[in-house]
């Protein structure tokens, strides 16, 4: 088990090396960083002298141990676009997306596995086909469709719901927050569904056929045999042993929540980093776009490193030798 | 061939695949709407009633109308209402369409081409090229293709200028989804020929003294179409959602080109003044598609491994 979990943490400072080495790449030779840093008429040696000071003149192994040194620091360089400290940019938007993700996250977990667990106790009743077919739509539909459509419904028709922005927001330190007032929790709403939909769909399907697959299993025979309540064998035997692919998911999902608040940031003008990001884009701000690469690169090898560690507190099976070959085969 | 004239007619509709096909009427749904799209978006130079983008036609005094079957202002030279431009909506999603077509299959082919060669060339030769290919698409596979498509855009524009990125858009975008693609179409292929290159006919082809690249193009490639063809029409949907997406975000195809993504961007703009039709049209062409396609793809995959069921 010792060995297995090792052997992850190097491969994921592995990756995190080569997406460090993509975000130092684009960075470094991605157009000339004296450039975006001068005016047009700086002489030709004042860049020369500019390039030595930054050190643009040492080997690139060097200049890349120093990227990634000042990157752990938290220092990015300035932005093209704005020419503040990227890091200060990233610091102060990321509550903003953080907060988002959470909440839809939330979303698809508290609603997507009873309804997936319902579905799966209950596969031909009407209601269950009913949400079958409308996760079907929810898979297919694009992020950025429900959003408008909910913003077409909810803030444009029925003026319920605001349709742009965090509203209020109370600040704690250098966290800003939506949850301490009325308009900051609205504004949520409708960003987090979007979000969250396509989560909760997955969620739902995957729960509903691997309790397909458990309820035929023999030890839930058994166990109704036993004369346990229904309760007892739905969610203390049936849902624990769909855990497993669900925390998989889960845990993949949380990182796709990051990447496609981009998304669901740009419909509802959320001011978090994907819009940062989009922006960065847009006028090939390529700090912040480095920046923004390297921190959702940290992210995803966090997130996948904690759901592998995961496994063997929520399956005692993989803690006994051999364990670890079966979960690295997922 | 030697068959009779209408013989191959014969061989489809006596196939399992059409069987399963005409059992399952959703499916037979989804294809009728795929064709109808793809056939009126093709014919859009004929069938469509403006040419909404060029500007010889279009009056802004025409803007703003709304669409005939809701709205006593309607016009029924606008059936489905104009933008705030005076364009003509239904021949703008015809036209839109079409290009949201070209860029999906064009990007799906771009990932197929690079995938297949990538996968063909790690399996059959294996050790560090294997190794090194499979590390990259583990490494790339880490990211939603969304966001690496949206780096890849990034970066062209940091090399080329403004003018330039509007003319070769197009292709800047078919090549980012083609990019971040290319995976699943990697390994698909790599499982397969780690199987077939030990099977005995690989090897008396090797014997007989043949290319590498000859082997491989026709003798191991045959065998891995039918998932490739799987993961191409189930990709198809999702690349027209990451084309339509990265076009509403505004990096896609630029508003002079505008695919249903861009159309849909156009429309979000002024969404909030009441004007719907601008956006909910080309939305429900963009999600009737994606799901018609979709259903399309999920059929395929379970009538071609009937394993699966």
């Amino acid at each position: 088990m010792i060995a297995f979990i090792l052997r992850r943490m190097l491969q994921s400072i592995a990756v995190l090396l080569a997406v460090g080495l993509v975000a130092f790449s684009l960075f470094r030779y991605v157009g000339d960083p004296i450039n975006a840093m001068v005016g047009q008429d700086t002489s030709m040696e004042d860049r020369a002298l500019l390039r030595e000071k930054l050190g643009l003149n040492d080997s690139p192994p060097v200049q890349f141990l120093r990227f990634i040194v000042n990157a752990a620091r938290g220092n990015f360089g300035l932005s093209y676009r704005t020419s503040e400290p990227v890091g200060r940019l990233i610091a102060e938007r990321i509550p903003a997306t953080l907060e988002l993700s959470f909440c839809a996250a939330a979303f698809a977990l508290f609603i997507g596995i009873p309804m997936g667990v319902y579905t799966g106790l209950y596969p031909r009743h009407w209601s269950s086909r009913l949400f079958q077919a409308v996760s079907l739509i929810g898979i297919s539909l694009p992020t950025f469709l429900i959003g408008i459509l909910l913003i077409l419904i909810f803030a444009v028709s029925l003026h319920w719901l605001p349709s742009f922005g965090r509203g209020e927001t109370v600040q704690i330190g250098w966290w800003t927050t939506n949850f301490l007032t009325i308009s900051g929790l609205k504004a949520l709403i409708l960003p987090s569904i979007t979000l969250g939909l396509f989560q909760l769909t997955l969620l739902m399907r995957l729960v509903r056929s691997e309790m397909l697959e458990v309820m035929r299993t023999d030890y839930i025979k058994f166990a109704r045999a036993r004369g346990l309540t229904n309760r007892a064998i739905n969610f203390g035997h049936a849902l624990k042993n769909t855990l497993v692919p669900v925390i998989t998911v889960t845990g993949l999902q949380l990182g796709s929540l990051i990447a496609f608040a981009i998304v669901t940031e740009t419909v509802f003008a959320w001011p978090g980093i994907g819009q940062l990001f989009i922006q960065s884009v847009q006028f090939s701000d390529i700090p912040v776009m480095a920046a923004y690469l390297l921190l959702i690169g940290l992210l995803f090898v966090v997130i996948n490193l904690v759901v592998d560690l995961l496994y063997f507190v929520v399956d005692p099976r993989l803690r006994s030798q051999g364990g670890a070959a079966r979960v690295s085969g997922h | 061939m030697t068959t009779a004239p209408g013989g191959w007619l014969h061989r489809v509709t006596d196939s399992d695949v059409w069987w399963s096909f005409k059992s399952s009427p959703l499916t037979v749904i989804a294809a009728v709407v795929t064709l109808l799209i793809v056939a009126v978006a093709f014919l859009s130079p004929v069938l469509a009633p403006h040419t909404p983008f060029d500007p010889a036609t279009i009056s802004l005094s025409d803007g703003l109308k709304p669409p005939v079957l809701v709205s006593p202002d309607g016009d029924w030279t606008f059936p489905l209402g104009t933008d705030d431009q005076g364009r003509d909506v239904l021949s703008s999603i015809m036209y839109g369409t079409r290009l949201s077509l070209v860029v999906g299959v064009a990007s799906v082919v771009v990932a197929m081409i690079l995938g297949i060669a990538l996968g063909l060339v790690s399996g059959y030769f294996g050790g560090t090229t294997d190794a090194v290919i499979m590390r990259i698409a583990d490494v790339q596979l880490t990211f939603p293709a969304i966001l690496v498509a949206l780096l890849i855009d990034g970066v062209v524009r940091g090399i080329i200028s403004v003018q330039r990125h509007d003319e070769i858009a197009i292709f800047v975008i078919v090549g980012a989804i083609g990019l971040s693609f290319w995976v699943q179409y990697a390994r698909t292929v790599r499982g397969s020929v780690l199987v077939e290159k030990n099977k005995e006919y690989v090897q008396a082809a090797r014997v007989i003294g043949l290319s590498p690249v000859l082997i491989m193009v026709r003798h191991v490639l045959p065998n891995v179409t039918g998932p490739v063809l799987v993961i191409a029409t189930i990709n198809l949907g999702l690349a027209i959602i990451t084309e339509a997406t990265l076009s509403f975000l505004g990096v896609g195809l630029p508003s002079t080109q505008p695919s249903l993504g861009t159309l849909i961007r156009l429309g979000n703009e002024v969404l909030q003044s009441g004007d719907w039709w601008i956006t909910v049209f080309p939305g429900a062409t963009l999600a009737a598609l994606v799901l018609a396609v979709n259903l399309l793809g999920d059929w395929l995959r379970d009538a071609l491994n009937p394993k699966l069921r």
